[in-house]
């Protein structure tokens, strides 16, 4: 089980917070282009970093031919996502080492529930999923039916027209009403970072959604062209330094879509290390979106256990 | 520490990067090593010997050869007995050498990495990830120039032997920007690296052997100081130079009148912008970039941050936290942002530096990084509370320390970036393109990097204004320091026209058949009388006095170079105001040609075609210079990033012009109009001995809307006057056309604010030759090159989903 979360209950919407964002994208794409060479991570704490990424897993099925056969297989590898031999090879077996949750859409919440019985959070795509443009009312709704059917974290999307128009306060309000809406979940929001036109936008795009009570700010849907970037994710977690100073509250991050190798895994980790702090690697502040990384991180895992490379057949597919 | 605690730590283990092929290399040659001289590996025999060591762990890596006046003289023999045949493989055979010097730094980039970062102490990180691959594409780079250089430099040949002297931050980079530009364009080299850190240089000349590169184009000398200064002054006939501002000043004097050319490479005090509306976090960044790169020991660094007042607090707060997660350690771990500082010595000058300004009032915060127990290691350093009076705000630390002051506007933060006696580069951050090109034209530098730092360039020439140094390398302009145009050794003896011993003064009682003319000074668009009340008496051709001239001294030329700095307006005006200008002189002074032609006659006895040729002559070098004047444009490079690097012409500044007595009119016609086609102001000292063509032409001047203070004229002894202008400050850049032993003298004199030169060194320029007086060669010596990088890019390169 999860630790408590820490709810943002978010602040009234301070357009001047917005004024200073000025994002220039060649300094950001230098910034994360050089931090791989800045940091090796390598040894014990390549192994940390893989299994605290494993950790961080939203394991996600978000397909239309999902069925609850399929999602029950995939609650059941995030209950277990490493082999057990390998864990104990590093004298991890007894940590109890989950995904971070699993993401589903609203229907199989309930698949998910009975698979799961607590033992991994659930998340459900809500409000509209992946476009966000269906009517406010049963987005609401679709909030609330996802809490009420069991889960514990909802990631919403927000309408990029708000962003791609400059309407913050709309975006705000849009977010706010979520927020309501969840009650005790934890709310991440999406804010489809590949439809926006620059920088600036995710900057100023992550800083409403964290006034609005965002308990996680998302990149994108894994639908968008182009999803999670570690240009994007600097971006956005800047913004979530930024948030942290001006009001004590600690918003978490989820870059979702592409990230599909533990080496991927490890250079976000450090990212978030660099310029969050080592308190923001934990579940509670950091998830992964995806599907096809615990497999890689698994083999990876199994390299550093025995010294010889792993293939996927030997490993529980998810 | 086992897994779970790692999981619970999420600290970083140690990555060291392995060196075992380093060692290897060194024990191979018996951590030993001799000079490479003529293509052989030699140990003279009773040569000292000194150590150098690995400054992140004080161990010895080997022992190196300190060459002696012998082994110098030797090297320089055998660069100039290859350099005949080296020139006449030509451009082709030189380019192949070159890739395949390109392609051998490839093939080693590990071992030259690790070599690197052993001996300097570097992060393994920038030498293997910025240095060695910098140094391949400048060999790749100066691989094309050599190919190209029959087409691109037509009429220029190589200057035979360069002895070059580099310094220890980057050592392996700037043996490159040193050999590539000298072998592409034909000459062969000489090349002392610095004592701490020879290493990669040797492995270098193992390269040449692999390469097969001719015996005696490439010689390594290795040695302390008074081995560079045996190479200075050797029999070479280029100098290249990089290391402090006071190095610098004793080469350039040392070498004064000798004729060698020189580029030097100097120090800095790099003013680091950041205005309001910048990308905060970007700023910071790239602060860690800026100084903290290389243990902040880059001439170029940008140690002075102006940070605009509104954003101060919040600025410096972020950049506090930001230092704070700097990494310290030992070279070889990649898990490090910075590593140790070359050497002890180097350590405790930044501590008396910043002592210093303690006691000036200086605020000194350390970053509370972990430090290595051993090895020669300084933390980030921020330091507030300065005036610019504050040591440590004005002087080069070279050391990992930044220095913040605030500004309110823009001007101010112009006004505060060029109040310093250097000018290599600096750095704007904003988000606004109409504020940083404003800025970046307006700043004292040869380079501008907006909205990112320490960017680098084969492409892009690389060099500085001031005490930073001057020449370029890199691009065109760098490989221009290397080469001489062909007519260039071809130049007869310079001879001053003698005076006649004395005068024949009008007789008494002769009469007055006209009213007298009064030839005074022309000084901040007036006319001036000498400051002393003294003048001189000018003969005609037969000796007979033909008029008085102001007999200027030092102030008349204060006065002078106070005018034309004034004036400097005029660098900012357009180039299409400065054509307008002087077609407009040209037309004046070809209305008055007969009057010109007379006096020509009568003061040089010239026969009147001679002399309708060079009044002729004189207009057609006005109509060029305003023809040149808006077609000198800069050129747009495109170095590998999303950005381009804008190279512009600008003036040198204020500059003073000693005139030949040949041609006194067309040499002095011709020297001040590409000097203001350029832009720059102008402080002439006509001939000495027909200087009524001079004072006869500011009423041309007068007529032509010539701005006041734009054009000077100060009459007089040439050199007497000559040498307190090359020791004005306010003088940017002299041309001086004498005697040798004048040429000497200025450049001694020019030393120390690093003029810029054009001296004839006793020889005669021909100014009537279309050749050498060429109007692009001229606007060439009229301006320095800025090169302004602008990265680009704000578009979210996002796809759609349906």
């Amino acid at each position: 089980m999860t630790p408590e979360p820490l709810v943002n209950q978010g602040t009234s919407f301070h357009a001047d917070w917005l004024d200073g964002i000025r994002v220039n994208k060649s300094a950001v794409e230098r910034r994360t282009a050089s931090l791989g060479g800045r940091r090796a991570v390598k040894k014990d704490s390549q192994i940390a970093f893989m299994l605290k990424a494993v950790s961080c897993i939203d394991l996600t099925t978000l397909a239309g031919d999902d069925t609850p056969g399929r999602v029950r297989r995939l609650c059941l590898k995030a209950r277990n996502p490493v082999r057990r031999d390998i864990l104990a090879k590093f004298g991890m077996e007894d940590m109890g080492l989950t995904t971070g949750a699993v993401c589903v859409y609203h229907s199989m919440v309930p698949e998910a529930n009975e698979t799961l019985k607590g033992s991994v959070p659930i998340a459900a795509v809500s409000t509209g999923f992946p476009a966000g443009l269906a009517p406010m009312e049963t987005r609401l709704e679709e909030i609330r039916r996802s809490v009420e059917a069991g889960a514990n974290e909802i990631d919403i999307v927000v309408t990029r027209a708000h962003v791609l128009t400059g309407n913050w306060q709309a975006l705000y309000d849009e977010v706010k009403a979520f927020k309501a809406a969840c009650g005790p979940a934890l709310m991440k929001t999406i804010l489809a970072t590949g439809e926006h036109g620059n920088l600036t936008q995710v900057g100023k795009a992550s800083m409403t959604a964290m006034m609005a009570g965002s308990d996680f700010i998302k990149t994108s849907t894994g639908m968008e062209g182009v999803n999670a970037t570690l240009p994007v994710s600097l971006v956005m977690i800047r913004q979530i330094r930024d948030f942290f100073q001006k009001t004590g509250i600690k918003v978490g991050y989820k870059p979702a879509g592409g990230i599909k190798t533990a080496k991927d895994a490890v250079a976000y980790l450090t990212l978030i290390k660099e310029e969050l702090g080592t308190d923001w690697l934990s579940p509670d502040l950091f998830r992964f979106g995806a599907s096809s990384l615990l497999g890689d991180l698994e083999r990876q895992l199994e390299y550093h256990a025995t010294g010889g490379y792993s293939a996927s057949y030997r490993h529980a597919m998810g | 520490m086992t897994v779970k605690e790692k999981f619970e730590s999420m600290d970083y283990s140690p990555a060291l990067e392995s060196r075992a092929n380093a060692d290897k290399w060194l024990d191979a040659n018996g951590r030993s090593f001799g000079l490479f001289i003529d293509g052989e590996w030699v140990k003279p025999k009773g040569a000292k010997q000194f150590a150098t060591y690995a400054p992140s762990t004080g161990e010895k890596l080997a022992d190196i050869t300190a060459a002696g006046q012998d082994d110098v003289d030797a090297a320089v023999a055998a660069a100039r007995k290859a350099q005949g045949r080296w020139a006449l493989i030509g451009g082709h055979g030189r380019a192949k050498y070159m890739y395949a010097l390109a392609r051998l730094v490839q093939k080693h980039s590990r071992v030259l990495a690790v070599l690197e970062s052993l001996d300097n102490g570097k992060p393994i990180r920038e030498s293997r990830d910025i240095d060695i691959p910098l140094v391949a594409r400048h060999f790749y780079h100066h691989a094309g120039w050599a190919e190209l250089m029959d087409e691109e430099f037509p009429d220029h040949e190589a200057l035979g032997v360069a002895g070059q002297v580099i310094p220890w931050n980057f050592p392996l980079l700037m043996l490159a920007w040193k050999v590539a530009p000298a072998l592409a364009a034909g000459n062969t080299v000489v090349l002392k690296p610095a004592e701490f850190t020879s290493l990669t240089a040797l492995k270098f000349a193992e390269l040449c052997v692999e390469a097969g590169l001719p015996k005696g184009v490439v010689n390594i000398v290795t040695g302390e100081g008074d081995t560079g200064a045996m190479v200075v002054n050797s029999d070479v006939d280029k100098v290249a130079f990089t290391g402090s501002t006071e190095v610098g000043k004793i080469i350039r004097r040392a070498i004064a009148g000798s004729g060698k050319k020189l580029t030097l490479e100097l120090g800095g005090k790099s003013p680091y912008i950041v205005f309001e509306d910048a990308d905060i976090d970007g700023a910071i960044e790239g602060l860690v970039d800026a100084i903290w790169f290389n243990q902040g020991q880059v001439c170029c660094a940008g140690s002075r941050l102006l940070v605009q007042e509104g954003i101060a607090d919040r600025f410096l707060e972020k950049l506090k936290a930001r230092m704070s997660t700097l990494r310290v350690g030992t070279s070889l771990d990649k898990c490090i942002d910075i590593g140790a500082v070359v050497d002890k010595t180097q350590k405790d000058t930044i501590e008396r530096l910043l002592a210093d300004g303690e006691s000036q009032g200086a605020v000194v915060w350390k970053a509370p990084c972990e430090m290595p127990e051993e090895g020669v290691f300084f933390p980030p350093t921020l330091v507030t509370g300065v005036g610019t009076d504050n040591t440590l705000y004005r002087e080069e630390i070279f050391g990992p320390v930044l220095t913040a002051i605030t500004f309110r506007t823009q001007s101010e933060a112009v006004a505060l970036a060029n109040n310093t006696r250097y000018g290599l580069a600096a750095t704007v951050w904003s988000e606004s393109l109409s504020r940083a090109l404003e800025v970046a034209p307006a700043l004292v530098a040869g380079v501008v990097w907006i909205n990112g730092t320490n960017m680098f360039d084969a492409a892009a020439g690389f060099g500085g204004r001031r005490e930073s140094g001057f020449g370029r390398e890199g691009g065109r302009e760098g490989m221009l320091a290397y080469m001489r145009p062909r007519y260039e050794t071809a130049l007869k003896d310079w001879a001053p026209v003698p005076a006649p011993e004395s005068v024949a003064m009008p007789k008494a009682g002769s009469g007055l058949d006209h009213i007298d003319r009064t030839a005074k000074m022309y000084i901040g668009g007036k006319q001036a009388r000498p400051d002393g009340g003294d003048s001189v008496a000018i003969a005609d051709k037969k000796g007979a006095f033909a008029g008085l001239v102001g007999d200027g001294n030092y102030k008349d030329i204060r006065n002078a170079v106070e005018a034309a700095t004034k004036a400097a307006g005029w660098g900012k005006s357009t180039p299409h105001l400065r054509a307008q200008i002087l077609y407009y002189v040209a037309e004046n002074l070809s209305a008055r040609a007969d009057e010109f032609t007379d006096r020509l006659k009568t003061l040089t006895g010239a026969t009147q075609k001679a002399a309708e040729a060079e009044v002729e002559l004189s207009v057609k070098r006005l109509f060029s210079a305003a023809a040149m004047a808006d077609k000198h444009d800069g050129s747009v490079h495109t170095p590998p990033i999303r950005g381009v690097a804008l190279a512009m012409n600008e003036p040198v500044g204020v500059l003073g012009i000693v005139c030949p007595d040949e041609h006194p009119l067309l040499a002095f016609v011709t020297l001040m109009a590409y000097a203001v086609a350029a832009g720059n102001t102008a402080v002439m000292i006509p001939s000495e001995r027909y200087p009524l063509l001079a004072t006869d032409f500011y009423q041309v001047l007068e007529t032509s809307d010539m701005p006041a203070g734009v054009v000077n004229i100060v009459t007089g002894r040439r050199d007497a006057m000559a040498v307190p202008m090359a020791k004005h400050y306010g003088v940017d850049g002299i041309w001086y056309f004498g005697s040798r032993e004048g040429s000497a003298e200025i450049e001694k004199a020019a030393a120390d604010n690093m003029k810029r030169t054009w001296l004839n060194y006793g020889k005669a320029y021909d100014f009537t030759s279309r050749e050498q007086m060429s109007a692009r060669g001229l606007m060439e010596r009229a301006s320095e090159v800025k090169n302004i990088w602008v990265p680009y890019g704000d578009a979210n390169e996002g796809g759609k989903s349906y």
